[in-house]
């Protein structure tokens, strides 16, 4: 067969580490053996691939998907998917999930003492443009209590998952609100070592897309890995 | 120019709720051809108690050692059913459950072939960075010269490799996050 052309590793600290005792459960969760280097074939480069049928017509709309309105301030949360030599990542599907306006998730193991909104599920999906580009609407979340450690509390926060082209761009993480006190208390959000990294998962407030009498806005750009410059060769450097 | 990737973060207690929409079991629908299998097992951590929130991903060729997927020569993408993905959620006491057709072997390395297997993906609460593991199939003779599993520490290659079940339809492969019999995972 023909080389592979692989994706780089990621830069270092930019990612968490799989053990971080400040966030308790991965004590007893993450790998306590080395993994093993991988050099990508064509199983990690190739990956699922989705198209508008995977997607329904409320799916970007969390406000909409209800007989009436759910509580909460209305936002649009939009941006681009690029990969790190900034080329859009079009076809990318992106779900997202979080909690309510009052800090509540629609789970049943979720039982913070917080009203759960009979229009609000706060699940949502979109595929991105040929320019990468997604536009959610959704209500903001509220932060909620955690029992990590004593009076523990997540920042307000939504969670994405991403595929994009190959198995190996996979991403799964969290967005956070400009601004939020909470942050720097956050295990999850301080587990990632490179500071500039650490605020990419910050959104930021996007005067120019808000809606006017309807909504604020905030801009999540992700970047996924991007592909090496040369073919992988099978001995490591 | 060189953009910083963005970290990950974890799927947390509420995953069910982001991923059920997508929750594929049977991952090769009705007519497509491939010898059936039925892949069972349980996922548990480092004190050996079951993940009841966990989720696994899988990717796999087809029967042929084709990917739905351009980079594997595919071009008619919308016009194959078999896509060759799966999602399965863990239940209350760790088990997982999914059913699909024997991928054929894919293009390795070097012009050699990799031994038929799936690519899985791991996700749970307490996991800050998903993870990538390999599940193949026993009694495969291209395992003994399969690429990654040479990668692979001789007494650590087990747990790559499923175990035959009660029929011959089934096989039985777990995952483990932690500790002695602790799954491989890759630095991919
Ligand atoms: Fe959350």
């Amino acid at each position: 067969m023909s080389k592979v052309l692989g994706y780089r590793r990621p830069y270092f600290d930019t990612q968490p580490a799989h053990l971080y005792p400040g966030y308790r459960s991965t004590i007893k969760r993450a790998p306590s053996k080395p993994l093993i280097h991988l050099p990508h074939t064509i199983s990690e480069v190739t990956g699922p691939l989705f198209g508008p049928a995977d997607i329904g017509p409320n799916d970007h709309d969390l406000t909409a998907q209800h007989e009436g309105a759910p509580i909460g301030e209305r936002i649009v949360v939009s941006g681009r998917v690029l990969d790190e030599n900034s080329k859009p990542v079009a076809n990318a599907l992106i779900e997202m999930w979080q909690a309510n306006s009052a800090g509540r998730y629609r789970h049943d193991i979720d039982d913070h003492d917080a009203p759960l909104d009979p229009n609000f599920t706060g699940v949502g999906r979109v595929l991105t443009g040929a320019d990468g580009a997604y536009r959610f609407i959704t209500i903001k979340p509220a932060a909620y209590p955690w029992r990590n450690h004593y009076n523990a509390w997540r920042p307000a926060h939504l969670h994405f998952s991403l595929f994009g082209l190959g198995l190996v761009q996979r991403l799964v993480t969290q967005m956070y609100f400009p601004g939020d006190p909470l942050l720097p208390y956050d295990p999850m959000y301080n587990s990632i070592p490179n500071e500039k990294a650490r605020e990419r998962l910050i959104s930021h407030f996007d005067w120019e897309r808000t809606i006017p009498d309807i909504a604020l806005a905030y801009r999540f750009d992700m970047v996924l890995r991007g592909r090496e410059d040369t073919p992988m060769e099978t001995t490591r450097s | 120019m060189s953009l910083l990737t963005t970290p990950s973060q974890t799927v947390g207690p509420y995953l069910r709720i982001g991923f059920l929409p997508l929750l594929i079991d049977a991952i090769a629908p009705a007519g497509v051809p491939g010898e059936r299998i039925i892949i069972r097992g349980r996922m548990s951590d480092g004190d050996g108690k079951p993940v009841n929130d966990g989720v696994l991903e899988i990717w796999q060729a087809d029967a042929q050692g084709k990917y739905a997927h351009p980079e594997d020569g595919q071009k008619t993408i919308a016009a194959n059913p078999f896509r060759g993905f799966g999602r399965v959620l863990t239940d209350g006491g760790g088990a997982f459950r999914f059913t699909t057709i024997k991928p054929g072997p894919v293009a390795g390395p070097d012009g050699k072939q990799q031994a038929p297997h799936l690519v899985v993906t791991v996700f749970m609460r307490g996991m800050l960075r998903h993870l990538i593991t390999r599940m193949y199939f026993p009694g495969e003779a291209l395992n003994e010269t399969d690429p990654v599993l040479q990668r692979v520490p001789v007494d650590r290659r087990a747990t790559l490799v499923a175990t035959a079940g009660s029929e011959k339809s089934i096989v039985e492969w777990n995952v483990v996050s932690q500790g002695p019999a602790e799954t491989v995972f890759f630095d991919f």
